[in-house]
């Protein structure tokens, strides 16, 4: 149970560290709405992480993805195309890249670090080319109030619609991966691939749905980061492949595999959220919220391996 | 039963000197008992047989002794001095030295840079390798096997050889008691001769040598002394040449064992699998054979000569070459997934690393196969999963506390009963069994031998025909006693399948090792 618990507790820990601590204005909803916001990006595409990381995976292609995605939906949006439509298209072409990815680990057997190292600079490039190596502004719509500070009239919501639809789709995740064939089959080929392909599973396809959703999850959350700034910045979330993963590592998942979880991955993302919002509020530079980021990460694997290794006294 | 004294042979000057003391280990893990008051006394020049199911306290032992785990409790002396070691190093250096089941060299480095890793000789920071090649030299000659060159890299030995590397690594640090676990497991039949010769060469140097193993016979064949363990204690001990295979197995389960392998009535029914000229990437080399329900067809031969090879061909694992499966009704080559649904299953030889997916649960591993009619609409609910899960726990009386256990904790036993239930649950026709008692305990070993019997003379299931099952093994009495007709495979090469009557160990080893047999 602790397992599952560790990193929400560490959540709670690290919240009420500062809330006592910082200014009041940390303290406020106003803040926590904020950090909501500020998390939703990089944890929609921790979801989709996870499932990879599960599988025994990486994908570091996600930054230059979610890039991508800005980038598709500001020149549609500037051709006038609807926003629905400019939105799915984004993600649609998202997930086109992960089946990229996919079919390059699967079919042409690259390790998925040097396969997503090479779509990484791929689509990077492609957004570059689309934007015309600029920010592409694009036109007010409605797109942009997906994931702005509620208006006193919508109060009702409690959290702007971006963040109600990362959660749904959290809640949808966790779900596939318990109670779905398909999520017993990623956890099996992260497990052990050998013992999959002999109980039958199908390994390749298997391997690209999890790189799809890795690919529509960091196509969600390039719709998300556009619908901050409102501008599609073909330069925007370089590195951000590295918070993403950092927050599914925080959450529990292990890089080799079978393990990890939607919950975990999403409590990763605050938690860096969390710091990075009450070190600003205490006035400290940013290579201090670099310093205890990178503690945590470190802390929370060390800890980790250190319960491992406790429990398994044999 | 009460223990008999442990006394050595005389050596030469008529003394006999005893190398290694263990008086009243205990240690715990938490609420766990591992070892409680044991007792173990070797002596130099002799092999000692440490024997005892899964689970026993053995490896516990081997622990403590190598300075992995510390003692609760407990004293040890190694030639009469005070011995506590506090980490394997330190260990090492004492002249205590492990050599494990699963080697532990490393690939990439040579000969030398292996015998000597952790205590390169240097000066001032920079490795000598004249005196490593001189020393690793040393230490093979001393081994009887001066041919091996000190400069190749591991990765280009055979199993035999690396084994070897192993045993240099202890004498060149001046071993005095040598603990061998399970070193025949991955081993040929020739190879274990001559790990054997090299045993009491060792021996006769006046090493004190700790022999781990689950073959009783080889176990007669090489040790002086036995000392059986059994749920963490000492149960007794004695000189090898008085007890007799059943005493200690006796002593091993705590029970009589009398029938071993049991053999209801069997009637061969219709073939289920017929495979005509089969032939692999390299292995098999056009092998045919037929299996019938209600039947037990066995595959003899050494390590390398292609069983496995020939199992994964059926289920689809490998590609093949040329020539044709039927299984049932259906032709040709196929994945894994469409042999499953046609009712075949593989245990594999390699549980580990193939047959469970040991950090997942017992209820993953058991039903991935599976996973259908575990909940509505395509759903797997985690307690159907559970209650399909209890079952075949229940049935073949495996030791967990529930389905959701990590696999991993499991004993080898226990582990290889939950890769047979996988075929069970997924009520397969054909069973392929890749060594299915390979490294697990006398007891478990003789549930599956009664579990093999009742699924093919179809007794235990009322309305559902006999399975049929095709087994590898190493194990010739095994082999001899479970299976209805045998086998040999040699070379890539599958030999007739004659009625087991017709078969002895000596036969078998003799077609196995490529000898000729009049037809």
């Amino acid at each position: 149970m602790i397992n599952k618990l560790g990193p929400l507790l560490a959540l709670f820990a690290i919240y009420g560290f500062f809330a006592m601590i910082a200014p009041a204005s940390f303290r406020t909803t106003g803040n926590l709405e904020l950090m909501a916001i500020q998390t939703a990006s990089v944890g929609t595409a921790a979801i989709g992480m996870t499932f990879i990381i599960m599988s025994a995976g990486i994908d570091l292609s996600v930054g230059s993805i979610v890039a991508l995605a800005s980038v598709v939906i500001a020149v549609l949006l500037r051709s006038e195309a609807p926003p629905l439509v400019a939105a799915l298209s984004g993600i649609g072409l998202a997930t086109l890249c992960g089946l990229v990815n996919g079919v390059v680990i699967t079919v042409f057997k690259v390790v998925p670090f040097i396969a997503t190292l090479g779509t990484l600079l791929l689509v990077r490039g492609v957004a570059l080319f689309l934007g015309d190596e600029q920010k592409v502004d694009a036109p007010r719509t409605w797109l942009r109030e997906l994931l702005s500070y509620l208006p006193p009239e919508r109060a009702w919501m409690l959290l702007p619609p971006g963040i109600w639809l990362l959660i749904v789709l959290a809640v949808g995740s966790a779900l596939m991966l318990r109670y779905t064939r398909l999520g017993r089959h990623i956890l099996a080929v992260g497990s052990n691939e050998q013992t999959a392909r002999l109980c039958g599973v199908a390994i390749n396809r298997v391997k690209i749905c999890v790189y799809m959703i890795g690919g529509a999850t960091a196509g969600l959350a390039g719709t998300m980061l556009f619908s901050r700034l409102n501008v599609g910045d073909p330069t925007s979330a370089g590195g951000m492949e590295l918070d993403v993963i950092a927050a599914v590592v925080i959450g529990g998942g292990s890089l080799s595999g079978g393990e990890g979880s939607i919950l975990g991955s999403l409590v990763g993302a605050m938690i860096m959220t969390v710091i990075k919002s009450g070190c600003t509020q205490f006035g400290l530079p940013t290579y201090t919220q670099q310093m205890v980021t990178g503690a945590i990460i470190v802390g929370a694997v060390a800890l980790d391996r250190l319960r491992h290794r406790t429990t398994r006294g044999d | 039963m009460a223990e008999a004294p442990v006394v050595g042979t005389p050596a030469a000057d008529g003394r006999t000197k005893t190398r290694l003391e263990m008086h009243g280990v205990s240690k715990s893990f938490g609420a766990t008992v591992a070892l409680d008051d044991v007792d173990l006394l070797v002596e130099a020049g002799q092999v000692h047989a440490l024997v005892g199911e899964n689970g026993a306290g053995k490896s516990t032992l081997m622990k403590v002794l190598s300075g992995a785990h510390p003692a609760d409790k407990g004293r040890m002396a190694l030639d009469g001095e005070p011995y506590a070691p506090r980490h394997p190093l330190d260990a090492r250096q004492a002249g205590v030295s492990m050599i494990y089941q699963e080697l532990s060299l490393a690939p990439h480095l040579s000969v030398a840079e292996n015998v000597l890793l952790g205590m390169e000789p240097s000066r001032g920071g920079v490795i000598d390798r004249r005196e490593m090649r001189r020393r690793t030299k040393d230490a093979l000659r001393q081994l009887g096997h001066g041919d091996i060159s000190p400069e190749t890299p591991v990765y280009r030995l055979g199993m035999a050889e690396r084994q070897l590397v192993e045993v240099a690594r202890a004498i060149a640090v001046g071993c005095r008691v040598l603990v061998l676990d399970e070193p025949t497991s991955s081993l040929t039949q020739k190879d274990v001769a001559r790990l054997f010769a090299l045993i009491r060469r060792l021996k006769e140097q006046g090493l004190a040598i700790i022999y781990i193993s689950h073959f009783i016979e080889e176990l007669r064949e090489i040790a002086d002394q036995f000392t059986v363990l059994r749920d963490g204690k000492t149960i007794g001990g004695g000189k090898m040449g008085n007890a007799t295979a059943e005493k200690i197995v006796g002593m091993m389960v705590g029970r009589e064992i009398d029938d071993l392998y049991p053999r209801s009535e069997r009637t061969p029914g219709k073939a289920v699998l017929t495979i005509d000229e089969l032939s692999g990437e390299r292995k098999p080399r056009a092998a045919s054979l037929t299996l019938h329900r209600g039947e037990v067809l066995g595959i003899a031969g050494l390590v390398g000569a292609g069983r496995t090879e020939l199992m994964r061909a059926l289920f689809g694992l490998d590609q093949i070459r040329s020539g044709s499966i039927q299984l049932a009704t259906f032709v040709g080559p196929y994945s894994p997934n469409r042999r499953w649904t046609q009712g075949l299953g593989l245990v594999s030889e390699d549980r580990q690393g193939e047959g469970l997916a040991t950090s997942m649960s017992v209820a993953d591993n058991l039903t991935l196969s599976e996973l259908g009619g575990l909940g509505p609409v395509g759903m797997i609910l985690p307690r159907e999963q559970d209650r399909a899960t209890q079952r075949w726990v229940d049935k073949l009386r495996i030791r967990c506390d529930s389905p959701r256990q990590p696999v991993s904790r499991l004993s080898g036993g226990n582990q290889q009963k939950i890769a047979l239930a996988r075929l069970l649950h997924h009520n397969v026709d054909v069973l392929l069994l890749d060594e299915p008692t390979r490294g697990i305990d006398v007891g478990s070993k003789a549930q599956i031998y009664a579990l093999i019997d009742e699924l093919t003379c179809g007794s235990s299931e009322p309305g559902h025909e006999p399975r049929a099952v095709l087994m590898v093994s190493s194990y010739l009495p095994e082999l001899l006693g479970v299976c209805d007709r045998i086998a040999v495979m040699c070379r890539g090469e599958l030999g007739v399948a004659r009625p087991v009557s017709e078969w002895n160990e000596q036969l078998l080893m003799f077609e196995a090792t490529g000898g000729e047999r009049a037809a």
